[in-house]
């Protein structure tokens, strides 16, 4: 039977790995992912785990070292962040189009410059659009579970898409939680062994990765989006499965006090657990506010999200990722078109907040909901607003 | 470029845009954007094969005499042969309409 325990989160997630019997794990460090594959690297060195740990010379050749293992048809695990996930990103793209899964955890930082360590999402946001799947992660119980989760989907014949779990770097990554690391046994009942649709056998030999001719490639990227999108139920799926065997359930669209709410924050991350304690304290004081926390950001739940939103008339988003020049962050953006032009569609307030490891507060989600409802009355000028920046 | 096998729709493409069947380039037209071709002078050539050797495309065979000769579906004008053949039995001649 398995127990809680006291455990740093990074080192969770690599024994969430190794119970998922990861059999190559090409990675390169970086803060605030190391401690994730220093303890992996240990797993591999003293027996614990069976897999071929790939110390290689930048985050551009783990990838690339996962492709190519993940095309043998091994089970691949990597981790990056920030500046180590932007040098992948050249390959990032590679393996969604050729359909190789493989699990990634990215343990989420800001992108330099200024040089930060600390926690946003902008390093993710970076590659919102390389076609792999992606959920995030609250606390250090989901890191874990979304890992086990994520070998489980992209496997799954009928996805076969590479996949990523954010985890909010340091807020995560190195804090100490008490979680229930799962049984072997209900892993390995959980999690069969891989078994690709195609893989590169030299008995039976095909080309992976060719050229896409102009003839070819709209309809490799059209099949590639479809795969995605179609990946939904099996997530779904393997959700459920989740639960009959672990007992924990999970949701593309987690909903909290959203009833007859007239405002709802929307968060991704860490920062919801922040959220949940603000939406608590402003129903104390009789407001009726409640939080959405979007758990799968791609392929992104639009029918769960809509429905989660109900009848409640104001959103206030939060991105945490500034992109600049745009009409404001990305998921405030993704939002916005999904309900244009669509009867009865709330209204979209778009806030920056918790940039760099800044602390978005208690008080910080009491002024974006203040805000929400001040918008809601007279049209801000600005199509988003930067939370808790000082001017002088 | 392509002939009519590789015009597929999203539903018939290969999984993951793979080839599933070895050496299947050989069913592409590949030569047709040639802007000059190898001539090999007969007289000059011994029949040593290193134009068959050397060409990345393969697109040489031995006709029944021994002699080599460059398959016009295939060949590039990339003009190898024409450089490695120790003979200068091989001239590159523009491809002219």
């Amino acid at each position: 039977m398995s127990k809680r325990v006291g455990v740093e989160v990074s080192i969770a997630i690599s024994e969430a790995v190794g119970l998922a019997r990861a059999e190559i794990i090409p990675a390169y460090p970086i803060t605030p992912q190391t401690h994730i594959v220093e303890h992996l690297s240990e797993m591999v060195a003293n027996g614990q785990l069976d897999a071929e740990f790939v110390p290689v010379e930048s985050e551009h050749a783990a990838m690339s070292c996962c492709c190519g293992a993940a095309a043998a048809g091994a089970r691949v695990f990597t981790s990056s962040s920030s500046q180590g996930l932007s040098l992948m990103s050249e390959i990032l793209y590679i393996p969604s189009t050729m359909r190789l899964p493989m699990v990634m955890v990215v343990a989420n930082r800001a992108l330099s410059a200024p040089i930060s360590i600390w926690n946003d999402h902008q390093d993710i946001m970076v590659q919102r659009d390389i076609g792999w799947i992606q959920t995030f992660a609250e606390n250090g119980q989901e890191a874990v579970d979304l890992t086990i989760h994520a070998f489980k989907v992209a496997e799954n014949r009928n996805v076969s898409l590479p996949m990523i779990v954010n985890i909010d770097g340091f807020t995560l990554s190195h804090v100490i939680e008490p979680i229930e690391l799962p049984d072997q046994e209900d892993v390995d009942a959980y999690l069969p062994p891989f078994k690709p649709r195609y893989k590169l056998d030299p008995r039976k030999p095909i080309t992976m990765g060719p050229v896409g001719i102009p003839e070819v490639y709209t309809e490799a990227k059209v099949a590639h989006d479809k795969a995605i999108k179609n990946s939904k139920r099996y997530i779904l799926k393997a959700w459920e499965e989740f639960e009959e065997v672990f007992g924990r359930k999970y949701e593309p669209v987690e909903t909290y006090r959203t009833e007859d709410a007239e405002v709802l924050l929307v968060g991704m991350g860490s920062i919801c657990e922040t959220a949940m304690t603000a939406v608590d304290k402003m129903r104390d004081q009789g407001q009726k506010v409640g939080l959405l926390k979007i758990r799968l950001w791609r392929p992104f739940p639009a029918q769960e999200f809509r429905k989660a939103v109900g009848k409640t008339k104001i959103l206030a988003v939060i991105d945490r990722c500034l992109p600049p020049g745009a009409v404001c962050g990305p998921v405030g953006a993704e939002l916005r078109s999904m309900f244009y032009k669509i009867p009865g569609s709330p209204k979209i307030f778009s806030f920056v907040a918790g940039l760099g490891g800044r602390d978005v507060t208690v008080s910080r989600f009491e002024e974006i909901v203040d805000k929400a409802r001040a918008f809601a009355k007279k049209r801000p000028r600005e199509l988003y607003e930067v939370i808790g920046v000082r001017e002088k | 470029m392509a002939n009519s096998d590789a015009i597929v729709g999203w539903k018939t493409i290969t999984f993951g845009c793979h080839i599933l069947e070895p050496g299947n380039s050989a069913n592409f037209r590949t030569g047709d954007w040639r802007s000059q071709r190898p001539v090999t002078d007969k007289e000059k050539c011994i029949k040593c094969g290193m134009c068959w050797i050397f060409c990345p495309d393969m697109t040489y065979k031995q006709d029944e005499e021994g002699y080599f000769e460059a398959d016009m579906e295939y060949c590039k004008g990339c003009g190898i042969c024409a450089h490695e053949c120790p003979k200068d039995a091989i001239t590159m001649v523009p491809e002219e309409g």
